[in-house]
């Protein structure tokens, strides 16, 4: 029996981002929910490859495995107080939730199955991995307004959109200067007997 | 076992995004810990990023007129930036929570007075 090489390393990494990503809703703890959700990123990051964003896949590693988890991690530190006291939801919201979710989900699978072109054959020539383009230099030349990967664009009407994206990466450059300086303000050491202070005045 | 030897179209970056969509909503639901809610946000953008990731691949998909090439990526990078940075702001947030109500329980968030 042929073995398609990249269906096989498809199906390995969907079934670790599926499953890791069913873990982080089961699991009550919530150390181990964190884990789970590296995994599942990593997972992501592996489909990224696969799909042959190679830039991106290794940013998702970078920013989601090496940043925002460590970052989540440092959030479950600083919030647990003593044991970790396990919350645990009614099963009478688990059945609600579930039945929603499963209702939500069978709407998007019966979309994404029901357009012959997504579910057809891929690619008339049979693309290898191994052939596409590398991606870093024209993502970086993209964000900086040059759009190499459409420089034979024969129709006027969108020639005028090859301008890029430089007009988002300036956004999106002092939106990161913002959300470092609110998020800082936002977590400033206040004084610790509020909380206390509080308790005491309620009991 | 059909699924191991024909090659990987579109359709099943979609269902694993839509999987991944569903789990990240039903975490945001069902989460009491404020942080869980987070994981929760993580799970739905690398959904989303995934499905951008797909119909800008070269490798699933004809050339086309109807394909969004290296706009995929770029949108899936800018959805990581964004996604990093409500998550430092989200984080203060449940701290802030937490200074105040002493849990980081959303369950004991039921007052609107501070």
């Amino acid at each position: 029996m042929e073995i398609n090489c990249h269906a096989f390393f498809f199906l390995l990494m969907a079934f670790l981002t599926c499953a890791f990503a069913l873990a982080v809703v089961i699991s009550s703890n919530i150390v181990r929910m964190a884990f789970y959700l590296v995994l599942s990123l990593g997972g992501v990051a592996g489909l990224f490859f696969l799909a042959g964003a190679d830039f991106l896949g290794g940013l998702q590693l970078m920013i989601y495995v090496g940043g925002t988890l460590v970052l989540l991690a440092f959030g479950v530190m600083l919030t647990a107080r003593g044991p970790l006291v396990s919350m645990k939801t009614p099963p009478g919201q688990w059945v609600l939730a579930v039945v929603i979710g499963g209702s939500l989900l069978a709407v998007l699978l019966q979309t994404a199955l029901s357009v012959d072109r997504w579910t057809g054959q891929p690619p008339s020539e049979a693309r290898g991995l191994a052939e596409a383009p590398p991606t870093s230099a024209p993502l970086g030349l993209g964000l900086i307004g040059v759009r190499v990967d459409q420089l034979q664009q024969n129709n006027p009407a969108l020639r005028a959109g090859m301008s890029g994206y430089l007009l988002a990466f300036e956004v999106i450059s002092f939106h990161l200067v913002v959300v470092l300086v609110g998020a800082a303000y936002l977590a400033r050491a206040k004084r610790r007997v509020e909380a206390a202070a509080k308790r005491q005045a309620d009991s | 076992m059909n699924l191991l030897s024909e090659p990987v179209g579109l359709a099943h970056y979609l269902v694993v995004g839509a999987f991944l969509f569903v789990c990240g909503i039903v975490c945001m639901t069902i989460k009491r810990n404020a942080v869980g809610v987070l994981m929760g946000i993580e799970l739905v953008l690398n959904g989303a990023n995934l499905n951008f990731v797909a119909f800008g691949s070269w490798v699933l998909r004809d050339e086309g007129a109807a394909s969004i090439g290296l706009d995929g990526q770029l949108l899936a990078l800018f959805v990581i930036v964004l996604a990093a940075a409500e998550a430092a702001v989200a984080l203060a947030i449940a701290l802030n929570y937490y200074r105040t109500h002493a849990t980081v329980d959303v369950d004991q968030g039921d007052e609107l007075k501070g």
